[in-house]
């Protein structure tokens, strides 16, 4: 497979990916925004989906403070942000359409009809009484690429690079959720913040779509830790870092294996952060930091994407 | 004059009270279908063309930069025996044009015995000093051509142009297939059509027919394209799809040692034949174009070593020539010892001063193009001109005649096609596309080109032009 098409296909998934990411972010806080309480913190949840979102800084570029109306046109169709959700999936038809002979038709179809609905759309779609219709769509949308993608093109290289680049960007945005809300995590925090908090962690699992999850899992009522341990650690979750990590690694060996064995550091940093999350414990990771394990992870993760665009990328 | 040509024209499907045979099947579809059927089936195809991405970049600015050609759901039908009289004629041609290529670059023979002006070959723009006396695979220089064919009675085919570097339009003859199987399946099925489905097979064993001779194993073979924002790149990425080959740009691509190759993710990877999709001046900034970023450093060195295969050849553009087409019928004679099976249209070399006095007198009633252009583009159509256009033109034309030829303007036949007034006859032609490697090979029918403005006679694409399904039928029947 050409270097180029690889990379192309990796980027395809990661803005995907990433579309679906922003929109559960939004789903969130539009939920949130509709809780009648203030949380305890007095965090504002539109300025957490921009921090979560990972485009604080830009944002704050342009903008003095973080309103409901200002962060739904930054994060869904900004074309000046390059992560909003329009921008994203222009890129992956973009991508898309140069490695076109690379997708299956399902594949190419999944992205390309999100595209021409996507130039359909008007101001009304975007209003706040219409955009969880939205947002609706747009999970759908990267949920339909996913299946068309699972079950209709070879698994082979150009799918495992799929995988690899949803991966990755699926391990980032499930950190930055954690470390935007990393204090309502702590086992102390308990006792300060009481059950009012409810609403902070279910928002968080919310996020990842795990509130069901974390039910069938611990049969418990919602506890912070557990909610932290079940988002790092578990690997049946699939948002989880754990998951993210071990699916990760797989991919990466299906390469490996299938262009003669040769591996290289990006082997090595994946399995290494893949052997932690495999083995480690919660306590650990709180007595360690939970920010401080969390701001690691996210900047581990992006190294890692650096190697594997210097290994299989360019 | 357009109306004296609208009642002279011949109409593929017949006039108005009869109906040629290969069109019965057809004919008894359209008048039986219910009302609002064509309507429907016009719909669905457009709405399959833009799901699959089929689009045409047109060099204009503003506008839908991704636009659809026009489809017209109503075939053009051609029967066995005409065909057959079409492609005996189309392989004669491709022979001599192939021949003479050859000649140019080798003993220029053709020149010694003045049949052609040495200075039209040698000084025109299309000729490739870097060929002359290289060697190629199989003597072979246009592995694919598409020649532009059109009609003007039952049995009078003409030869509009040659295309012999690098010809698009063949996957929307898979395409328009494609879809005209999937919105008339019963129709399709009946009719008898000869297939084109293995188009990309032939065109694959084509290209690796012309591997180089040291290649070892099965030939690498690439698809060249300039990118995505080539008005072509849906065909190109569409066929290197349909042949299983990567589709590569310059930048993947990497000479050392004389031997091509492309970065993959396991490393390089050795190249054998390059099917390209970019013209002759970006194929090699070392050679060509220093600015060009298009080709690939060093590609023409690793070429003239005999390790790589590029199809068409670099300068074989030189038989495409307009100027050079009014010599095609000699090389027929003379490359072959034959009598042209397929007419040129009569065209006067506005470069002779008698030619360019008859032309410029009769202006008013001839097409006008200019030799290097294609596409349609500074083409003056004479009866369809105003007063002002033509006089512009005329200026043009005594300012640099030899880089024009005239012909007069040929009632092209028409076909029913489907239009806002409900079904109507427009102007049509043929671009049948011809395979050369060690053998010659021919898709059956080709694209048909229609002009959807009523009295309209320019089918290109990039000036509005449409497209309609080829049927060339299975026996006599």
């Amino acid at each position: 497979m050409l270097s180029r098409t690889a990379e192309n296909i990796y980027w395809l998934a990661r803005y995907v990916e990433r579309a679906e990411n922003i929109a559960r972010l939004l789903d969130v806080a539009l939920r949130m925004s509709a809780v009648p309480q203030e949380s305890s913190d007095g965090t504002n949840e539109w300025h957490s989906a921009i921090v979560a979102s990972g485009c604080e800084d830009h944002f704050y570029e342009a903008h003095e403070r973080a309103g409901a109306q200002e962060v739904i046109h930054y994060l869904t169709r900004d074309r000046e942000n390059p992560s909003s959700i329009i921008s994203c999936f222009a890129a992956a038809r973009s991508n898309a359409r140069t490695v076109r002979t690379a997708l299956s038709t399902s594949a190419w179809e999944a992205i390309n009809s999100t595209w021409l609905e996507m130039a359909e759309l008007d101001d009304k779609d975007f209003s706040p009484e219409h955009l969880r219709k939205f947002l609706d769509w747009v999970k759908e949308r990267s949920l339909l690429f996913g299946g068309a993608v699972a079950s209709t093109m070879m698994h082979r290289d150009g799918y495992w690079f799929n995988r690899i680049g949803a991966l990755i960007e699926r391990a980032d945005s499930t950190a930055r959720i954690l470390d935007v809300k990393y204090h309502v995590l702590l086992p102390e925090y308990e006792t300060i913040g009481g059950t009012i908090d409810f609403y902070q962690w279910a928002t968080i699992l919310r996020s990842v779509s795990a509130l069901r999850a974390y039910h069938w899992v611990y049969r418990d009522r919602v506890k912070p830790w557990l909610v932290a341990e079940l988002l790092i650690l578990k690997p049946e979750m699939p948002r989880s870092l754990a998951y993210c990590y071990h699916e990760l690694t797989q991919n990466l060996d299906h390469l490996a294996n299938a262009y003669g064995g040769a591996r290289g550091e990006c082997h090595r940093q994946a399995g290494k952060t893949d052997a932690f999350l495999r083995y480690g414990k919660i306590d650990h990771i709180f007595e360690q930091g939970l920010h401080e394990f969390l701001t690691g992870f996210i900047e581990d993760t992006d190294a890692l994407g650096l190697e594997i665009t210097n290994q299989y990328l360019t | 004059m357009p109306s004296e040509m609208k009642t002279a024209c011949f109409d593929e499907m017949g006039p108005a009270n009869e109906c040629r045979e290969q069109y019965r099947l057809i004919r008894d579809w359209l008048e039986n279908a219910p009302e609002g059927t064509l309507e429907i089936k016009h719909r669905e195809a457009e709405f399959i063309f833009r799901r699959t991405g089929i689009t045409f970049a047109v060099y204009t600015s503003g506008g839908d930069p991704e636009r659809l050609i026009p489809f017209d759901i109503i075939p053009r039908i051609l029967d066995n025996s005409e065909w057959d009289y079409l492609s005996s004629g189309l392989t004669q041609r491709v022979r001599a044009l192939n021949a003479f290529i050859g000649d140019v670059y080798g003993k220029q023979e053709f020149i010694r015995a003045g049949k052609i002006p040495a200075e039209l070959v040698l000084l025109n723009p299309g000729f490739v000093s870097e060929m002359v006396g290289l060697p190629v695979a199989a003597g072979a220089y246009m592995h694919i051509s598409g020649i532009d064919i059109v009609r003007v009675g039952p049995k009078e085919f003409y030869v509009l142009e040659d295309n012999c570097r690098t010809p698009s339009g063949v996957s929307y003859m898979l395409e328009n297939r494609e879809v005209m199987t999937r919105l008339f399946p019963d129709l399709v099925n009946k009719a008898r059509i000869k297939p084109v489905s293995h188009y990309p097979e032939d065109l694959l064993e084509t290209l690796r027919s012309v591997a180089p001779l040291n290649c070892r194993g099965a030939p690498e073979v690439v698809l060249l394209t300039p990118g995505i924002f080539n008005s072509a790149y849906y065909e190109h990425s569409f066929l290197a799809d349909e042949m299983g080959i990567e589709l590569v740009e310059g930048a993947d691509l990497v000479v050392q040692d004389l031997m091509v190759y492309m970065r993959t993710t396991r490393g390089l990877k050795r190249v054998d034949v390059i099917y390209r999709r970019i013209d002759d001046p970006y194929l090699d900034p070392l050679v060509f174009l220093p600015d060009s970023s298009l080709g690939v450093p060093g590609l023409m060195a690793a070429y003239h070593a005999g390790n790589v295969t590029i199809a068409n050849a670099p300068g074989a553009g030189i038989a495409d020539d307009k100027a050079v087409y009014t010599y095609v019928p000699d090389m027929i004679r003379f490359f072959l010892g034959e009598e042209p099976i397929l007419h040129n249209v009569p065209t006067w070399k506005c470069g002779t001063p008698s030619d360019l006095s008859y032309v410029l007198e009769h202006l008013h009633e001839l097409v006008v193009k200019d030799v290097h252009g294609s596409g349609g583009y500074g083409m003056l159509v004479g009866p369809h001109a105003s007063k002002a256009e033509l006089a512009e033109f005329a200026v043009k034309l005594r300012a640099s005649p030899q880089t024009y030829i005239a012909q007069p303007t040929l009632a092209l036949s028409t076909c029913p096609t489907f239009v806002d007034s409900g079904v109507a006859p427009r102007h049509v032609d043929l671009r049948p596309f011809i395979l050369m490697g060690r053998e010659i090979r021919l898709a059956p029918g080709g694209l048909t080109r229609v002009a959807m403005r009523e009295g309209s006679l320019v089918v290109n694409s990039s000036q509005g032009g449409g497209t309609k399904d080829t049927w060339i039928l299975e026996g006599t029947g």
